[in-house]
């Protein structure tokens, strides 16, 4: 697989929401706007270069028992590393983000790579995987987001389009849902074709 | 799987790896937190400066103390801003339980005739494109408490028999703001002059 192909899968043919359905958590639950789904897939992309390289940098020297807690504590460290930056250097966006933060440890995206993916392939197309699962990950989530914004309150990414205060239920926890099963719907159909 | 052998897994070598691997990341975090320690302070203290120079007429010192609200739950912090020694208005720090995602955090600043000067949202859960219509930055509904005295201005919503018109939709909200704001004022009018 050459790595142009490696990094690109990850937006259209195994993305990671559209496709693969990992991670659908934070997904559904930080895409109120555009804004604060990139914010998410970028810090999730950030955690999901960082443990792919070490997990393939350190991938022959740890037991096949102890890996998954192994995993674990690397992936949680540099979650923990996100959030504790964010909120020294980007306070606004830590607001918007901060609950959701500490649920990346447990996005099955990131473990899901580490060890289907970094934990038996090379160095460099382990960190191409890693990209290019989140920069998918980033994009899909801010479609989700500004499908979403654009909806129920009638703007993108904080600009307002439309007057007047849309349709709410799309702001909401099941307007997440509606508007991700269209999504993927749209995705099969482009996939096919 | 990979080329190299893996080391076996047995007793001692998964509790070396596992206690290398804890120790490693331990360190980094250590490291990390000791580097954005004081960012992270200077974040919080910028933003309660921004939030105080929001609701509070110019000043130039503050001075803050503790206060115990009547109805005895976790006290409120007062900021009371001095210009030339003169007051100018105290900003409260205060909270109500009872908002639709859980606990709001406002800052209210009040005039020395005890009129609402302004609000500031600082923390809240509430939901977005409804309730968090209360933040200056999303909707201008809290400038309706704008220059009011809670003694006249009735603090609850016209549901409850209140003068305070309910964000739509988000009555929830509303009535957990006027809770917040009403603490403030009781705790003020009550003793947070000494």
């Amino acid at each position: 697989m050459s790595q142009l192909k490696n990094f690109s899968k990850g937006f259209v043919k195994e993305n990671p929401v559209f496709v693969l359905l990992l991670g659908l958590c934070p997904a559904l639950g930080v895409t109120t706007s555009a804004i604060n789904g990139m914010g998410m897939g970028l810090a999730t992309t950030f955690v999901l270069v960082m443990s792919n390289l070490v997990v393939t940098s350190i991938k022959s020297l740890i037991p096949d028992k102890v890996r998954i807690p192994s995993f674990i504590v690397i992936i949680a460290s540099f979650v923990t590393i996100v959030e504790l930056v964010m909120q020294g250097f980007m306070p606004a966006l830590f607001d918007q983000l901060g609950l959701f933060i500490p649920l990346i440890v447990v996005n099955c995206l990131v473990l899901g790579r580490a060890e289907a993916f970094a934990s038996k392939q090379g160095f460099v197309t382990s960190v191409v995987d890693g990209l290019g699962m989140g920069l998918g990950f980033t994009f899909a989530l801010t479609l989700l987001g500004g499908v979403r914004e654009l909806l129920g309150s009638g703007a993108i990414f904080g600009f307002n389009l439309i007057e007047g205060d849309g349709m709410l239920v799309f702001v909401l926890a099941p307007g997440a849902f509606i508007a991700l099963g269209y999504l993927i719907a749209i995705m099969n159909k482009l996939n096919k074709a | 799987m990979s080329k190299k052998k893996k080391p076996e897994s047995n007793f001692i070598n998964m509790i070396m790896t596992l206690l290398l691997v804890a120790a490693i990341a331990g360190l980094a975090l250590g490291g990390v937190y000791v580097v954005t320690k004081e960012p992270i302070a200077k974040a919080k203290e910028a933003k309660l400066k921004s939030a105080l120079g929001k609701v509070l007429p110019a000043f130039d010192t503050i001075h803050v103390q503790q206060v115990k609200p009547i109805d005895g739950e976790d006290s409120l912090t007062f900021y009371t801003g001095y210009k030339n020694n003169d007051m100018v208005g105290t900003a409260i720090k205060t909270y109500s339980n009872k908002g639709y995602g859980g606990e709001i955090e406002l800052m209210v600043g009040f005039k020395p005739d005890m009129t609402i000067n302004n609000t500031a949202v600082l923390k809240h859960k509430e939901t977005p494109g409804l309730g968090d219509k209360m933040s200056k930055s999303k909707s201008e509904w809290s400038n309706q408490f704008l220059g009011k005295n809670p003694a006249e201005f009735k603090l609850g919503v016209k549901k409850d028999g209140g003068d305070v018109d309910a964000i739509t939709a988000a009555t929830i909200t509303s009535r957990a703001f006027c809770d917040a704001v009403k603490r403030a004022y009781e705790t003020y009018e009550k003793g947070g002059d000494q």
